[in-house]
């Protein structure tokens, strides 16, 4: 190990910890424990989708077949992608790849959340401007005439669930895209070595953490029954 | 504290080869491609299963490698099987209690 490497990670060891490995196990099971926190709070809404589903199934599926299963399995593609390149970057900076290296695959990974971040958009745009959206304005009608909405009502439900589950995940990756762009700045100012990269270590857990999110919204809002056309 | 003990700030961290991250990244767009596939067929109430299965064996393989929990210490495997023991308890106590209202009025 370089010197340099020791002298990062002395200024990194905290005087409460023995050394840098129980640091970084404490690090990292704090990290657990906040995604843990983070499983209940999503499944609250999980719940509420559940209870709800299980009570206007009809509406549901009727409200699902709304949905564009190419845009949706496209996002499920760019942020597994995304996974991948914050998977490598932890690995180049945990055997002490470069830090230009690093950066770069952070970045992809940002790119790559952009991406997700703007079909996202392009989906609300479609739904709000078919009245989509849950409240005074919301209007649905079925794309099959013959098969006219059978329970509207209750189909506004689904919306509700739909806007709101997505947004709080859209609202998680908009934050890690901001603590991936801060990974950067800290990569390039050389403040990681194989000995001390935690921050890598959890910023990776949280985006994985909020692309395993998504794999299970993708079946649950898009896939709950065959598509139509 | 003798300053040269690359011990004390080495910390034992398991690396995963190169080609395990690739490997379960191809598995993850297989498992995609598959469950927008079996979308395209009509197997009733069965649908939602299936894609669940499927995101299920996706969450795994993210979790245990992407997350390295197959790597991490047994503490935490605990917690990470506590909190989605709780999650269970969420949803089948919810469950229970929205499945079974109406078997009052139906007179069972």
């Amino acid at each position: 190990m370089a010197t340099s490497d020791i002298q990062i990670a002395e200024r990194a060891l905290q005087h409460h910890f023995a050394d840098m490995e129980q640091q970084q196990e404490t690090s990292t099971f704090g990290m657990w424990m906040f995604l843990l926190t983070e499983i209940m709070f999503f499944g609250g809404l999980f719940t509420a989708y559940l209870v709800y589903r299980s009570s206007y199934y009809q509406a549901f599926v009727e409200g699902s077949q709304k949905m564009n299963i190419w845009l949706g399995a496209t996002n499920t593609a760019v942020l597994i992608c995304s996974s991948l390149t914050m998977a490598l970057a932890v690995r180049a900076a945990q055997t002490g790849k470069s830090k230009t290296f690093t950066a770069v695959l952070l970045l992809i990974t940002i790119v790559f959340g952009l991406g997700f971040l703007g079909i996202k958009a392009v989906e609300y745009h479609e739904h709000w401007t078919h009245h989509e959206f849950p409240g005074p304005n919301f209007h649905f009608e079925t794309d099959d005439p013959a098969h006219p909405a059978t329970d509207a009502v209750h189909t506004e439900i689904y919306f509700s669930l739909y806007w709101a589950m997505t947004g709080l995940h859209a609202l998680h990756m908009i934050i890690g895209v901001g603590l991936v762009t801060w990974l950067i700045l800290k990569v390039l100012a050389s403040t990681y070595s194989p000995a001390y990269y935690s921050p890598v270590e959890i910023v990776g857990l949280y985006w994985h953490f909020v692309d395993l999110v998504w794999i299970y919204l993708f079946p649950l809002l898009y896939l709950i029954s065959k598509k139509h056309g | 504290m003798n300053h040269a003990d690359n011990e004390h700030f080495s910390p034992e961290s398991h690396i995963s080869p190169i080609s395990l991250y690739v490997g379960i990244w191809a598995t993850l767009m297989v498992c995609t491609a598959l469950t927008v596939f079996a979308a395209s067929v009509d197997l009733g109430i069965f649908n939602i299963v299936v894609a669940l299965l499927i995101a299920t064996l996706k969450g795994t393989l993210v979790v245990l490698f992407f997350m390295h929990l197959k790597y991490s210490t047994k503490l935490t495997m605990v917690t990470v099987i506590a909190a989605l023991f709780w999650l269970f308890i969420m949803f089948s106590l919810t469950m229970t209690d929205y499945l079974s209202r109406h078997w009052a009025t139906a007179g069972l």
